[in-house]
């Protein structure tokens, strides 16, 4: 797959499209990574393009944002409110019992145990106004700040590196500096899968422009196959390298010294601490693990060139020492005074829709809101514009704390609100244990069952899902978009704002009575305003009056608009104006790089985690499409091939990974790409997906002390081989449950599933297995001894049914899948799925007539054609006929219908030619 | 006999039986060495050869007898050959190298090819001999079976390839026909219980009731069939019972003349009998314990004693049993170990409902049996790597599925 695994994310171009669907389509924002690429979407949905007019793509859409057209059925989705009964199954209840269910038992555990008892765990992917209605609830009225969100997981040490250099989570940059920069360097970020978009901008700066890309990585991504300079550094040492940049550019004097006097703060102290972690180039690459001469050309280029754009991602971020990271990072940038002007910032890119939209709001356990934190002046003053009975005084819970709060029973009622905790924590066992233990336990979801619901939640609201809600989303470069329904919310799903606010009315709340979403965001971009007077970077006041019909007419806008400014603003910080006291950004000393685990013998590698092209998070929508399940269906493991020989562990084969907290099995995949010491492995699978491949269950849990965000990219572990006697796919109609000790994962495929299996069943029981999934008597099969291959097809009218193939070494699906996407399958069909070639025909030259000499009745007709009238002739041109002899009277019948055939035409003629010696003067038409 | 006295300087061979593995040795030896001898054919029926594996297309009505002649009367007279039809060998004196015809003619030999064949056997079961029972073996048994009206029952006995070729030209005729088999398959002894079964829907596609287990005991009826009763106690009507459960060596002729004989007349690998001068070629030969019944053994018999005659080297080491055929108008091919049992390995791909059965039975990357029903696409490939013992690791997906079509680039 190797290729294919490499390839970028293909792009869909909207022009071929867009005309046909421009006119009645609805403008909205694409649901998946921080982009935020505007798409257009027809009134069904069926139709989704890139929006040429939205200033994040022009048009453009990767791959998952293409396929969201495919992914909007109803298929296991959550269309009422369900209640678990005494005997584990979930009933349907009315939405007064939910709410009143709801209501009731927060306000029951907080009157028994106080307002810290309770929490709500929110998703990057909520809208603006779902957030900062759950915000408002927990902390101007129940009274804690036990509000944490997934973005905990992505972005925290971000947020908090931000908010030590800045002053503020205000990102300084725009994407038009990626089109700008001279030189961009990716730390930590394989935009080319997970930012695709950003990623094509970058490249046809390069192409266009000639940039310079850098791309630093303890892996050899996509991203790092375009790059002019990779850097394929240790895991961990990226402050290492970014203070011996830091140290290179105070001795080659490339200081911007006027931007450090003016607007900055503490390079001494920072510098210094630079310089005892990387005096030198040779320092530098000792720590690093980098080629000197590497190190020189990437400091050199950083020197020479203003225009600069350090952009990073997970890797950065998801470190026990991320914050440090990303301000070893801000460092460089604040030295040479690229910050916020053109082509030149660091640049986070951020993982989820609206991640940023959740900062904004203050949706964080470490966030009161609106960018104000627990000082007693923001306490009052947003208890004054909430009025607001009891605020949260204090910081809360931040993810990983919080499901440990739960486990030790402090925590006794929480909510979670589109996302799968049970499976994205770190040590996610333990989080899947700690919520069987909840009183209260709610979940807000598009799903009837993920691995969170099935972690014993009591209480399922069903919420709206992307094109039927509505309302607001920031992304990557501050630019607030509309999402926007084109469709009608199925069964009874509300948004999650309305369910919020209903909650928080019956539980005597009052301030909650929005009647749209445009009331609670006219709302927050209020509380962003009031009493601001430009100290704090979030300001969206001039967008407190829009009316309802502004707010849907909202064009993509970037913050901070302040009440009386027009539009906002690209770039910040150029100038200074930070937002930490003073106005000085800062510098900050970074700890000497460290991991927050050490190697064992029991443990010796390191476990990466990460993402895949075609897939997202959970794969609750990006897994309903067939077509981004081509990609790689797959869980699998990236090892390096002198890893995979000492674990002994074959390339295509299936490994065992296990870390102190937990283990999976995987699709073993041997490559260089991947540095020696270290696999790798994606987030996306679990229990909803897949058989033992929850990669969440073998993450540490260990944090980073300021942003509280897990090191999820280095945890020890050891694999070791696994291997099943056979393995290969099951195509089906519907859903199949499998027996124990057969692994699998499944995806979708054009009209049902697709199963990837493994297992040491013996042939008997893979019959079992089919028999039960087969819902037909009109089976095909072929069972090779020679290769112990099972396949085979059980067919409904025309279609396959269920479509099975099962070896040593893993068949290929491609024919099958197409196959059994097709709605009528011929005989040449069918038996080119146990064949497994496409167009077979049952014989190459027309249906088999002499079975002696395999001579088919083309030969035959071609032979009759070139003069033979009997058997006996058909027989010396063919050979046809001239052994048994049992077809000759086949023979015959052909020399007759194709003698009769041409003496017709004969007649035919000659008719003609009298016809036309008979009217000449007529205009004959042939 | 004036014919003769033109060529006494030739060396006199004589063959007994006129049927197609008769004929196959006359064009083979004359192919090999026209002038050569002076041949003489003699048969029992009252015709020229024919093409006994088309018989049961005469019974459906898809050709004629004439259809069905292997070699027009100008084909012997232009080889040279002179044909006795109608005229029965009835003893052999070896020690003088005379023949005993049965309109009390003699005829000397140099030589003499045996080819008489073999006769459709009947059960030993009460009301065997009543009218209205038939086998299924010679142009008189069509003709007489060409006479059952449409309103009819017929009950064929036995569901071996004879069987299922007289029940398919029934039914075609539109009588109603019901065939019962002993086993608890057809063509037990070409196919498995998996192609078997596939083959059994197909001839039931065709109108043929199947009965399996079904061991008849008795034929009951006043003066002609009425019923046929069987060993579970059922009872099946019908207006005539056609025997069709093996045949019997012609064997006799030699018995008398003092050869050894078996089941059938006994030949070493070059046909020879136990009587100098004398050959056996056919379904009445008995080489090395195997008396074969299908034509091809036959055909390689003839071209190889026409091969020794015209005085080349040659020698039958058997044949590899296959079958194939249409079978009641389904393409039917077995050959070798077909089954497959112990330690061989199979490759079997089956589509029952469009009548598809293919097996590949290999032992140590060798081919050496295989059934394939309904698609018998390179069967003669597969034969051919049976008797090669060639490996063929490397070809199994071709030889179950074809050559692959060119594929796209």
């Amino acid at each position: 797959m190797l290729d294919e695994v490499l390839a970028p994310a293909p792009q869909e171009n909207l022009q071929e499209r867009a005309p046909s669907i421009q006119a009645a389509a609805t403008r909205s924002t694409c649901p998946y990574c921080g982009v935020g690429c505007g798409v257009l979407a027809s009134a069904n949905g069926a139709d989704v393009i890139g929006d040429p007019t939205h200033p994040a793509n022009f048009g453009r859409l990767c791959s998952k944002g293409s396929a969201l057209g495919e992914t909007l059925g109803l298929e296991g989705r959550l269309l009422y409110p369900m209640r678990r009964q005494s005997d584990g199954a979930f009933a349907r209840a009315s939405w007064d019992t939910a709410l009143d269910q709801a209501a009731d038992g927060f306000r029951r555990i907080v009157d028994q145990h106080g307002p810290d008892a309770v929490a709500v765990y929110l998703s990057g992917q909520l809208l603006t106004e779902d957030y900062y209605v759950a915000n408002k609830l927990m902390k101007g009225f129940i009274g804690s700040a036990n509000v944490d969100t997934n973005s905990r997981l992505c972005m925290a040490s971000t947020v908090a590196g931000h908010k030590r250099a800045f002053g503020a989570d205000a990102v300084p940059g725009c994407y038009e500096d990626l089109d700008e920069a001279d030189l961009i360097v990716l730390v930590g970020s394989n935009a080319a899968w997970c930012h695709p978009i950003l990623f094509q901008r970058i490249m046809r700066n390069k192409e266009e422009r000639g940039a310079k890309l850098v791309v630093i990585d303890t892996r050899r991504t996509p991203t790092a196959e375009s790059a002019d300079l990779f850097l394929q550094i240790r895991p961990g040492a990226d402050q290492a390298l970014f203070c011996g940049l830091l140290v290179y550019l105070a001795k080659l004097g490339a200081f911007d010294t006027d931007y450090i006097g003016r607007h900055t703060a503490g390079l001494e102290r920072s510098l210094k601490a630079a310089r005892s972690l990387a005096p030198s180039i040779e320092a530098t690459a000792a720590s690093t693990g980098l080629r000197e001469v590497d190190i020189a050309s990437f400091f050199g280029w950083f020197a020479q060139t203003p225009r600069t754009v350090t952009a990073f991602s997970q890797g950065v971020n998801q470190s026990a020492q991320g914050t440090d990271k990303v301000n070893a990072i801000i460092n460089c940038h604040l030295a040479t005074g690229r910050v916020g002007k053109s082509g030149a910032s660091p640049f986070s890119l951020t993982g989820q829709p609206n991640a940023m939209g959740g900062r904004e709001v203050g949706g964080l356990a470490n966030s009161l809101a609106a960018h104000m934190g627990f000082e007693p002046a923001y306490i009052d003053r947003v208890r004054r514009f909430w009025n607001a009975p009891r605020m949260a005084t204090r910081e809360g819970l931040k993810a990983v704390q919080m499901f440990d709060a739960i486990a030790r029973g402090d925590i006794k009622a929480l909510w979670v609100v589109g996302t799968n905790p049970a499976a994205s924590l770190p040590n996610a066992n333990a989080a899947r244990a700690a919520l069987s233990k909840l009183e209260l336990f709610i979940v807000s979801d598009n799903v009837t069952s993920n691995d969170t619901i099935n972690s014993g939640a009591h209480l399922l609201l069903p919420a709206q899902a992307w094109g039927e809600k509505s309302g607001a989303v920031t992304n990557s470069e501050r630019r607030i978009s509309r999402q926007r329904a084109f469709m009608p919310a199925p069964g009874e799903t509300r948004a999650d704002w309305a369910i919020f606010a209903d909650v928080a009315r019956r539980m005597g709340f009052a301030g909650f009575d929005y009647r749209s979403s445009a009331d609670v965001f006219r709302e927050h971009a209020a509380l962003s305003a009031f009493e601001n007077d430009g100290a704090r970077a979030f300001d969206i006041g001039g967008l407190a009056r829009l009316s309802d019909a502004e707010y849907d007419a909202l064009e993509p806008t970037q913050w901070p608009i302040r009440d009386g400014d027009g539009k906002g603003r690209a770039r910040l910080f150029a100038d200074g104006a930070f937002f930490s006291q003073g106005g000085r950004a800062t510098f900050i000393a970074p700890a000497t790089p460290t991991l927050a685990t050490t190697l064992t013998k029991d443990f010796p590698l390191r476990l990466n985690t990460g993402r895949i092209r075609d897939q997202w998070h959970t794969m609750t929508r990006t897994g309903a499409s067939p077509r981004l399940a081509r990609h790689l269906p797959e869980p699998f493991v990236e090892i390096n091939p002198s890893d995979a020989e000492r674990c002994a562990v074959e390339d295509g084969g299936f490994a065992r990974i296990a870390t102190p907290y937990g283990s999976c099995v995987l699709r073993a995949v041997a490559t260089d790409r991947q540095p020696a010491g270290h696999v790798f492995a994606p987030i996306h699978w679990t229990d909803e997906t897949a058989e033992d491949a929850r990669i969440g269950a073998l993450v540490a849990p260990f944090v980073d002390p300021f942003s509280g965000q897990p090191e999820s990219k280095a945890t020890p572990a050891i694999v070791t081989p696994l291997r099943f006697a056979r393995q290969g796919f099951l195509l089906s109609r519907g859903s199949i449950t499998l027996p124990d000790g057969v692994w699998w994962a499944r995806v979708a495929v054009g009209n049902g599933y697709g199963y990837r299996v493994a297992g040491d069943l013996s042939d008997d029981g893979w019959t079992d297995v089919i028999r039960a999934a087969a819902t037909s008597e009109d089976v095909i099969q072929l069972i090779d001894e020679t290769k112990s291959l099972l396949s085979g097809a059980a067919f409904v009218g025309e279609r396959a049914a269920l479509i099975w193939a099962l070896a040593p070494v893993s068949p290929s699906w491609d024919l099958a899948l197409e196959l059994f996407a097709r709605d009528r399958l011929d005989q040449s069909a069918r038996l080119s799925l146990l064949s497994g070639r496409s167009g077979r025909q049952l014989t190459d030259d027309g249906p088999l007539v002499c079975s002696c000499f395999s001579v088919g009745q083309k030969k035959i007709e071609a032979a009759i054609q070139q003069g033979c009238r009997s058997a006996l002739d058909v027989g010396k041109a063919t050979r046809a006929g001239t052994n048994c002899g049992s077809c000759r009277p086949e023979i015959q019948r052909l020399i007759k219908v194709s003698l009769a055939a041409e003496s017709a035409m004969d007649s035919a003629r000659e008719d003609q030619t009298s016809m036309k010696e008979g009217a000449s003067d007529e205009t004959v038409g042939f | 006999m004036t014919g003769l006295q033109d060529c006494r300087s030739r060396e006199k061979l004589v063959v007994v039986g006129a049927g197609m593995a008769a004929t196959r040795f006359v064009e083979e030896l004359t192919n090999r060495a026209l002038g050569r001898y002076d041949i003489l054919v003699i048969g029992d029926e009252p015709r020229l050869a024919y093409n006994r594996v088309l018989l049961s297309s005469v019974l459906a009505g898809e050709l004629s007898v004439d259809d069905i002649e292997l070699k027009p009367r100008q084909w012997w007279r232009a080889a040279g050959v002179e044909v006795l039809s109608g005229c029965k060998v009835i003893k052999i004196n070896a020690a003088s190298r005379r023949l005993l015809l049965d309109n009390g003619e003699s005829v000397d030999y140099s030589k003499v090819a045996l080819a008489t064949g073999s006769r459709a056997a009947r059960l030993p079961i009460e009301g065997a001999d009543l009218p209205g029972v038939h086998v299924f073996r010679d142009v008189r048994d069509v003709e007489a079976l060409s006479r059952l009206g449409k309103e009819m029952r017929a009950l064929v006995i036995g569901g071996g390839l004879l069987g299922l070729e007289a029940a398919y030209g029934l039914a075609r005729r539109g009588v109603d026909v019901t065939l019962a088999h002993v086993m608890d398959r057809l063509m037990e002894r070409q196919l498995d219980a998996a192609g078997a079964d596939i083959l059994r829907l197909l001839v039931e596609e065709k109108g043929v009731r199947v009965l399996l287990n079904a061991n008849a005991t008795r034929i009951s009826g006043s003066g002609r069939v009425e019923n046929v009763e069987f060993a579970d106690g059922q009872t099946i009507p019908a207006d005539a019972v056609i025997f069709a459960v093996g045949i019997q060596p012609n064997a006799e002729l030699a018995r008398q003349a003092g050869l050894d004989v078996g089941r059938g007349v006994k030949v070493d690998d070059g046909l020879k009998t136990s009587e100098p001068g004398v050959f056996a070629i056919g379904e009445c030969a008995e080489h090395r314990g195997v008396c074969y019944g299908l034509v091809e053994p036959a055909y390689e018999q003839g071209r190889v004693l026409a091969m020794r005659l015209a005085g080349q080297d040659a020698s039958y080491g058997g044949s590899v049993v296959s079958t194939n055929l249409k079978v009641s108008g389904v393409r039917v091919f077995s050959a070798g170990d077909y089954l497959g049992e112990g330690d061989a390995r199979r490759i079997v791909c089956k589509d029952p409902r469009m009548g598809l059965y293919r097996k590949l039975v290999e032992r140590d990357d060798r081919l050496v049996g295989a059934i394939l029903v309904g698609d018998t696409n390179g069967a003669a490939n597969v034969l051919d790597l049976i008797r090669s013992g060639a490996d063929i690791s490397s070809m199994r997906d071709e030889l179950m599925f074809g050559a692959p079509m060119q594929e796209a680039a």
